[in-house]
């Protein structure tokens, strides 16, 4: 990532974490990024080992199980009402989801 | 014996007999749990009302002889990580605090469709993260077996909740342990399926490619009946497995007569040892001890790349973790918290989901995305991430020579019994060494159970040993399990759970 500064192997900065913060939409006071920071870096430490276990002819595993693409007739089932999906909506109007402005200023 | 004590096959043979009603059985649990659920905090919502409703039509139909199956009219809880339509659904967090789905996950369907009660929904750590239920937003649950200890994690509320006679029946879900460590530290029956046995449809998820619902209960019969509910091949999850599941309940009624002549039973190596309490490692090796007088062929399996697999899944689970909680944005369900910019102008949906985010999601949650992220992030996505997918082809080789050699694979479940509530809360590399057992049978998608083993000498607390099974051989653990399960019977002259105290009056 080219704004993440070089760092020391398997640590992590306070930086790094308040971008990642950034990069996951979740704040972070100063106070958690002081604590988190090391926490990952000691987490990133124990981790590491991984790093010379396979070799590079390992094929990588992305499911416990095989898989091959799953698919069903193209027919019309019931689903959820509007009323429905909206239930949990923090704001509604006209059986829309009401969201905040999505365009910043510098848009 | 009063209903609460009975077990689920107990329950369902008496309500087929006519001796008892659902009622009856169901209003006892939910007396049960207004006594003792005070100092447990198993539940994190009671529903009287609806399942004493459902007992009632269970009744109606008993009683025009036209049950809908064998555990029809038996109560049951519920993690509260399955959607439950109609009932609260936090999966331990504030983030979704309030949230009533309108649908039912198929777990939960396939329960009320099968005519099982359900009593309420069971505390956990947020989002399944964690191996003590501390990190539940909602305050942590309690061992029934000594009210200052956890009920392991992220399950603990469904494990805790049977162990204290509140529920005869739970289901929990399993994404590194978290139905089989509270089955070890709760003196309980814990089992995690095979991946894609039982359908994720519904499942919140934490870890797409680990996660599996299965039962919770105190007998090895109990679970095999309650898998049979559950299991099975769903439309809705397109992961799920293709083909009847075997017969469990078979299995676990051959497996009670304790032969278990002709099993070849393989000892993980790297499974023990270094990191394993001394009771932990005493107990498992007096299981090990009866099944080989009980004529199974013991032999030492060793698995070397296990020894990463802790590694590979503080890897592969953060991953998927920071991916699934993205869809928690405050746009369409969920907590929405709206910051107020000091200049007065309109926050942005990005300013509203970054304060929503903070405020909604706890520490460990936040700990395990911002891994997550940065392990997917591009100049380490290789390097973690991608090498972390090669591990798991070794973990998944290594049980596939293991299971050349055995028939089953055992181990202790969890290297030591419960500690106390705080001792690790803060430490998370301390919280992880808990699923060190547990971790490989998911990153591998086999299934296993944990199977009470007795008592550690040294505390007095549960131990359990884990016995594992390749995929879809799901009956395989039922069988040594019940085995295993009968076997320990006979020298203790009863259940483990008989040895537990009482908690009579505890919540009042």
């Amino acid at each position: 990532m080219a704004c993440m500064p070089e760092t020391p192997e398997h640590s992590i900065s306070r930086e790094e974490v308040a971008h990642l913060a950034d990069l996951a939409r979740i704040d972070l006071s100063d106070a958690e990024l002081d604590h988190l920071a090391p926490q990952l870096s000691v987490i990133l430490e124990s981790i590491a080992s991984i790093q010379e276990a396979a070799g590079a002819d390992v094929p990588p595993t992305s499911h416990a199980l095989p898989l091959t693409n799953v698919y069903r007739d193209d027919v019309v089932r019931p689903g959820l009402t509007a009323e429905e999906a909206l239930s949990g909506a923090p704001e509604v109007e006209r059986q829309r989801f009401k969201v905040p402005r999505i365009l910043g200023d510098e848009q | 014996m009063s209903a609460e004590r009975r077990t689920a096959a107990e329950l369902a043979a008496a309500l087929a007999a006519g001796e008892t009603t659902s009622v009856e059985i169901t209003q006892a649990h939910l007396d049960r749990i207004a006594e003792v659920d005070g100092a447990v905090h198993a539940f994190l919502h009671v529903d009287a009302e609806g399942a004493l409703r459902d007992a009632a039509a269970s009744d109606r139909r008993r009683a025009d002889d036209s049950p809908l199956g064998v555990l029809d009219g038996v109560p049951i809880a519920v993690k509260d990580v399955l959607a439950t339509r109609g009932l609260p659904t936090t999966c331990g967090s504030r983030i979704l605090e309030g949230w009533v789905p309108p649908y039912d996950a198929t777990v939960v369907a396939r329960l009320r469709a099968a005519g099982l009660p359900i009593l309420g929904k069971t505390n956990m750590d947020e989002f399944a993260m964690g191996s003590s239920t501390e990190h539940s937003a909602f305050g942590p649950t309690h061992n029934p077996w000594d009210l200052t200890r956890i009920p392991g994690g992220s399950g603990g509320g469904s494990a805790a909740a049977v162990a204290a006679y509140e529920t005869p029946l739970a289901v929990g879900t399993d994404t590194g342990g978290s139905i089989r460590q509270p089955g070890a530290v709760t003196g309980t029956v814990g089992v995690k399926p095979t991946y894609g046995g039982v359908s994720r449809y519904g499942l919140v998820a934490l870890a797409n490619s680990l996660d599996q619902a299965g039962p919770v209960t105190r007998t090895v019969l109990d679970a095999a009946l309650l898998h049979e509910v559950v299991g099975g091949h769903d439309p809705l999850d397109s992961t799920s497995i293709e083909q009847a599941l075997p017969s469990l309940v078979d299995a676990a009624r051959q497996g009670a007569d304790g032969d278990l002549a002709g099993v070849r039973i393989g000892v993980v190596k790297e499974l023990g040892g270094e990191g394993y309490q001394a009771g932990v490692l005493a107990r498992f090796e007096e299981s090990v001890e009866l099944m080989t007088k009980a004529g199974a062929e013991v032999v030492e399996v060793s698995c070397p790349s296990f020894v990463h697999a802790l590694a590979t899944y503080y890897l592969i689970l953060p991953a998927e973790a920071s991916s699934n909680l993205a869809r928690f944005d405050a746009m369409r369900y969920g907590l929405r918290v709206t910051p107020q910019p000091a200049d007065g102008s309109a926050p942005s949906a990005e300013d509203v989901m970054r304060v929503t985010r903070e405020a909604g999601f706890g520490d460990e949650v936040k700990r395990r995305i911002i891994l997550g992220t940065y392990a997917l992030s591009s100049g380490y996505y290789d390097a973690y991430y991608g090498q972390a997918q090669k591990v798991r082809t070794l973990v998944v080789r290594d049980f596939g020579a293991a299971f050349e050699r055995a028939d089953v694979l055992v181990s202790p479940t969890a290297p030591t019994t419960a500690f106390r509530i705080g001792e690790k809360v803060d430490d998370p590399l301390a919280m992880y060494l808990n699923d060190l057992a547990t971790i490989p049978a998911n990153l591998s998608g086999v299934p296993g159970i944990s199977v009470p083993s007795g008592l550690a000498d040294e505390d007095g607390l549960p131990v359990g040993v884990q016995i594992l099974a390749p995929a879809l051989a799901d009956d395989r653990v039922y069988r040594v399990g019940a085995a295993l399960e009968s076997l320990l019977a006979q020298q203790w002259g009863g259940r483990l759970l008989d040895q537990a105290p009482e908690l009579t009056g505890a919540g009042a």
